[in-house]
């Protein structure tokens, strides 16, 4: 992977609610490592020590169970909550210390948020949900709509600007919502568990389309989800969070094959290898096949085992693999594939 | 626990029993202990009106201005509907402009039945103002019709402010709390007596009044409404950058809106409510019609005004209910493109037949206000089936109000004043403490004491036995009803009906019946509490019963319960936390009542808030306006603590 820089550094995020957190916090700097503390001071440690990096152009998935911080942490990401302590750097500007207005700036020009329950103003159309953003931003109606009808058809909603909320099912009630985080353009986009309410057929189509939007768009996205499936179906990386705290931040594949924490390990075990891993992640280094004319075909790195497994079935020969410029990089094994497939 | 309760009542009973050779003190309070609030207050009103600056301006210069405010909207609103534009004042005014043609307003509030909901709402509310034509009650309501339309927009503005602010600022709400608490419980009588001091007697008053009345409600839906905006469509305000009006203009007040709406119509009825206690103080129309008839015991105009009213609350109610509950309209992108008559053409219909019944009323005078000659009485009606029921029945009449008042009324209300007040505060005080920690001791302790210490204990006393009398009998009546119709959809659905209309009666009208039948005295007081506070025993009851999780009767059946089994083992008693609450609204709404029948003569603290207004003793009235609002706040929060309990230990919670 090549270096990209990072767009929005979290260090040392904290986020206590109670009485007194603030003042417990510079009294007890190592509360880290002694999570009863934060108990016995009648507090409740909703994100506790987090630290983490995106990267630009990527989809970082938050993931963790109900309860775990995940919503929390990303309220404080865009400052919906204020963090108890730590520092939260976007483009190097610390949030922490923008003021009110700076603040209003930020988040109207510079991120865009989707909810888990769509939060639609429900006295607007759909026109007008869209447009919604760029109006508090005080753009004129011609501007605002004309883009509005934009990012519509972008998610496919054209033909649907005058209907209002209730009159659309919730996938498409979660794509106005898409359409409206992204009418401003935004560098940084939050999903906050976007497809949890919608039902498993929907959630799959919103996630392709999710990807397909991605594609074109290349935004920096952090990703909340409490459904592992999804987080590797859809991240470049993954963090993994338990009471508050980030147990392993890493590429989906690592989390499979390297799980740090048993909480971890007991999070993967169940998922599907073939699904988690990439071609990349197993491949073998070039050499036995030697000659290009002896591979059955061509594979690139990023995909998942489970998606070219079919075609390894009739093939007597490795594939090559190839990275993004069309280099050969390596091979894959029928075996490992099977391997693989066989330990499910 | 119960070891604290056995004490407690063992040491009253002991008292009660021997208090009055050993401790003299205990069983009255001494005269010289009681504090003269009513005099500090009637001082501190005198020196509002005539000493208090706010530097800029006086006091006095403000409620100047209020009333300015408040008159001006009025002035026009009464011309338009009422006697026209004048020019000029008193008698030598001259009318520049006719008001509104009866037949105007009745298609306008038909276009609105029809804007709303559909065509039945519309021939609903057309009927109720036809009828107020037909029946010669015209020129009262719209004068009425018109302090309406004033008093319910400052209402609804004020109150969304104020909860806008209660909303925002948590210390707000904590001060608004306990005084919205007080404005529900203190009888209006009390703060008729200010009012009047402050802005003097007439419409404007009687409007103010009406507004503070009928404000309390709309803060608190407004809160309620405000908090009840999902957590993400706030946040989604914040990540769109909103500034602070955006937030409350663009998307709180909005979304909210159904359920302002809900307080909306609160408003609009509640103003209703105070027609006639308000035209005590000035108000002209329908309400002052009431009130003249009751006191020249004109029965049948007195039934034909109130039955004015109720017709008028019915269509008001009803159409504001439509408005909240209005589903916005479908998707249509064509509507911008139209016309801007076609757009709206409801509103188009109606300029145009303001216009032209406006030009022919000028020639006909039928169509401009509908003619004498054609309006019905039934006054005479009214008169005669009272004097048939007098002649008839009086015996069987008196005989069930002697006996009543004999072995009931008279025992329980000479059992209550013979209790030691400082028994009494104990044991409210040990309920507190039972059913809620210590703060609800202190405060049941604080408030019972402050009867005692203004001298008004046997009056207190006297309202408690009414009001606990009315209530029991409204159990009584209303609980097995509310059982009864819960379990059969049908019967449910026609109950309703009737406890729906008797919640749109104003208070008032329910005297009049009672008067004609039992004439004054208590027992004629407590039967207008009774069918005033029946209503809510029978709705809670029933939604109670019925909100029980149908998985447990279901398992009461497997494990083959009979009927009788499943209601009184399960139904009832998970029933019992809504129960509860439906008996504590039923004490609120009694209470209420209680002061009104002062007029038929009661001896309670009603009876001392009504001398107070009669007298404008500011002080008096007050005093014992507090004193009835410290007992609805006790019985409030003892059964709100109690209803909690029970919920805590079903596990409703």
């Amino acid at each position: 992977m090549t270096e990209t820089r990072s767009k929005l550094i979290c260090r040392s995020v904290w986020k206590l609610f109670g009485n007194g957190a603030e003042a417990f916090l510079r009294a007890n700097p190592d509360a880290a490592s002694a999570p009863t503390k934060i108990a016995e001071a009648g507090l409740i440690g909703a994100v506790r020590d987090v630290s983490l990096e995106v990267r630009e152009g990527e989809i970082f998935v938050i993931m963790g169970l109900s309860g775990s911080g995940k919503s929390t942490l990303v309220r404080c990401m865009s400052r919906l909550i204020g963090p108890t302590a730590g520092e939260i750097l976007f483009d190097g500007q610390d949030l922490l210390k923008a003021s009110a207005k700076e603040m209003i700036e930020i988040r109207r020009h510079r991120m865009g948020m989707v909810f888990q329950h769509f939060a639609l103003l429900p006295h607007l159309t759909v026109l007008g949900n869209v447009a919604f953003p760029l109006e508090v931003q005080g753009a004129s109606r011609q501007d605002r709509e004309a883009r509005a009808r934009d990012v519509i058809d972008l998610v496919g909603l054209g033909g649907r600007e005058g209907y209002y909320p209730r009159e659309l099912s919730g996938g498409q009630q979660q794509r106005v919502g898409i359409a409206r985080s992204l009418a401003v353009e935004p560098e940084l986009w939050f999903l906050d568990e976007p497809f949890s309410a919608l039902d498993p057929l929907i959630r799959r189509e919103m996630q392709d389309e999710f990807l397909r939007l991605q594609q074109m768009l290349k935004k920096t996205i952090v990703f909340i989800t409490h459904d592992f499936d999804e987080a590797i179906r859809l991240a470049d990386r993954i963090a993994i969070m338990k009471d508050g705290a980030v147990d392993q931040i890493g590429a989906p594949e690592d989390l499979v094959m390297r799980p740090a924490t048993p909480y971890v390990a007991e999070f993967t075990r169940d998922v599907s290898r073939a699904k988690a891993l990439s071609v990349g992640s197993i491949m073998r280094p070039l050499g036995n096949a030697g000659a290009r004319g002896d591979y059955a075909g061509e594979l690139t790195a990023d995909q998942k085992i489970a998606q070219v497994a079919p075609l390894l079935r009739a093939a007597g020969q490795p594939f090559a693999v190839v990275n993004g410029t069309g280099e050969v990089i390596g091979e894959l094994v029928r075996d490992d594939v099977v391997d693989i497939l066989m330990d499910g | 626990m119960a070891l604290v309760w056995v004490a407690a009542l063992a040491l009253a009973i002991l008292l009660w029993a021997i208090g009055s050779d050993v401790a003299p003190w205990a069983m009255k309070y001494p005269r010289d202990l009681i504090i003269p609030l009513k005099f500090w207050i009637s001082d501190l009103m005198a020196w509002l009106v005539e000493d208090a600056t706010f530097g800029l301006f006086t006091f006095t210069e403000l409620t100047r201005g209020i009333s300015w405010l408040i008159e001006r909207p009025y002035r026009l609103a009464l011309g338009l509907l009422s006697h026209g534009l004048l020019r000029g004042q008193g008698s030598d005014a001259v009318q520049i402009l006719p008001p509104l043609s009866w037949i105007a307003i009745v298609a306008t509030v038909v276009a609105l039945g029809r804007y709303t909901k559909d065509w039945a709402l519309a021939a609903l509310a057309g009927g109720c103002f036809l009828y107020l034509a037909i029946f010669g009650q015209w020129q009262s309501a719209m004068i009425t019709l018109a302090s309406i339309l004033i008093a319910v927009p400052f209402g609804v503005a004020g109150g969304l402010f104020v909860g806008l602010a209660g909303y925002r600022w948590r210390t707000v709400e904590r001060v608004i709390r306990p005084v919205l608490d007080l404005m529900q419980t203190v009888p209006v009588f009390a703060y008729l007596v200010p009012i009047l001091f402050l802005f003097g007697f007439g419409p404007v008053s009687a409007i103010v009044a009406t507004i503070i009345y009928a404000m309390p409600p709309m803060v608190r839906i407004t809160i309620l409404a405000l908090r009840g905006v999902p957590d993400d469509t706030v946040d989604l305000g914040n990540m769109v950058g909103c500034s602070q009006r955006q937030m409350t203009w663009k998307v709180l007040v909005p979304t909210a809106m159904p359920g302002l709406m809900v307080g909306v119509n609160q408003v609009i009825m509640l103003s209703l409510n105070m027609v006639i206690i308000a035209s005590m103080i000035g108000a002209g129309g329908l309400g002052f019609e009431v009130l003249a008839s009751l006191r020249r015991l004109d029965i049948g105009a007195g039934i034909e005004s109130g039955v004015a009213i109720v017709v008028l609350a019915i269509a008001l109610d009803r159409l504001s209910q439509a408005l909240a509950n209005k589903i916005p309209p479908e998707h249509s992108e064509a509507e911008a493109r139209r016309p801007l008559w076609r757009r709206y053409s409801y509103t188009s219909a109606c300029l145009a037949i303001v216009m032209v019944t406006g030009l022919l009323g000028l020639f006909a005078g039928w169509v401009q206000s509908y003619p004498e000659a054609w309006a019905v009485t039934t006054g005479s009606v009214w008169e005669n089936l009272v004097t048939w029921i007098n002649i008839n029945f009086f015996d069987e009449l008196e005989a069930v109000k002697t006996a009543i008042l004999l072995n009931v009324l008279i025992p329980f209300k000479r059992f209550l004043l013979g209790l030691p007040w400082i028994a009494v505060v104990g044991l409210l005080a040990v309920a507190g403490w039972a059913l809620g920690g210590w703060r609800l001791a202190l405060l049941c302790a604080a408030l019972s004491l402050f009867n005692v210490a203004v001298g008004l204990w046997a009056k207190s006393m006297i309202t408690v036995y009414l009001c606990g009398i009315s209530v029991i009998f409204a159990c009584l009546i209303g609980i097995p009803i509310g059982i009864v119709a819960a379990e059969r959809e049908r019967l449910w659905s026609g109950v309703k009906v009737v406890i729906d209309t008797l919640q749109t009666l104003p208070s008032f009208v329910y005297l009049m019946p009672v008067v004609m039948l039992f004439r004054v005295g208590d027992f004629a007081a407590m039967i207008a509490v009774v069918a005033y506070a029946l209503a809510p025993a029978i709705r809670y009851t029933a939604h109670g019963i019925r909100q029980v999780d149908p998985q447990l009767v279901e398992a009461g059946i497997v494990s083959g319960c009979t009927r009788i089994q499943i209601l009184t083992k399960i139904k009832l008693k998970l029933a019992l936390p809504e129960i509860m609450l439906g008996i504590n609204q039923t004490i609120m709404l009694a209470l209420s009542m209680l002061v009104i029948t002062a007029l038929v003569g009661t001896r309670d603290l009603g009876q001392e808030v009504y001398i107070a207004l009669t007298k404008a003793d500011t002080g008096r009235g007050i005093t014992a306006g507090l004193s009835v609002a410290f007992i609805a706040i006790i019985a409030d929060r003892l059964i709100t603590a109690g209803a909690k309990r029970a919920k805590t230990r079903l596990g409703l919670e």
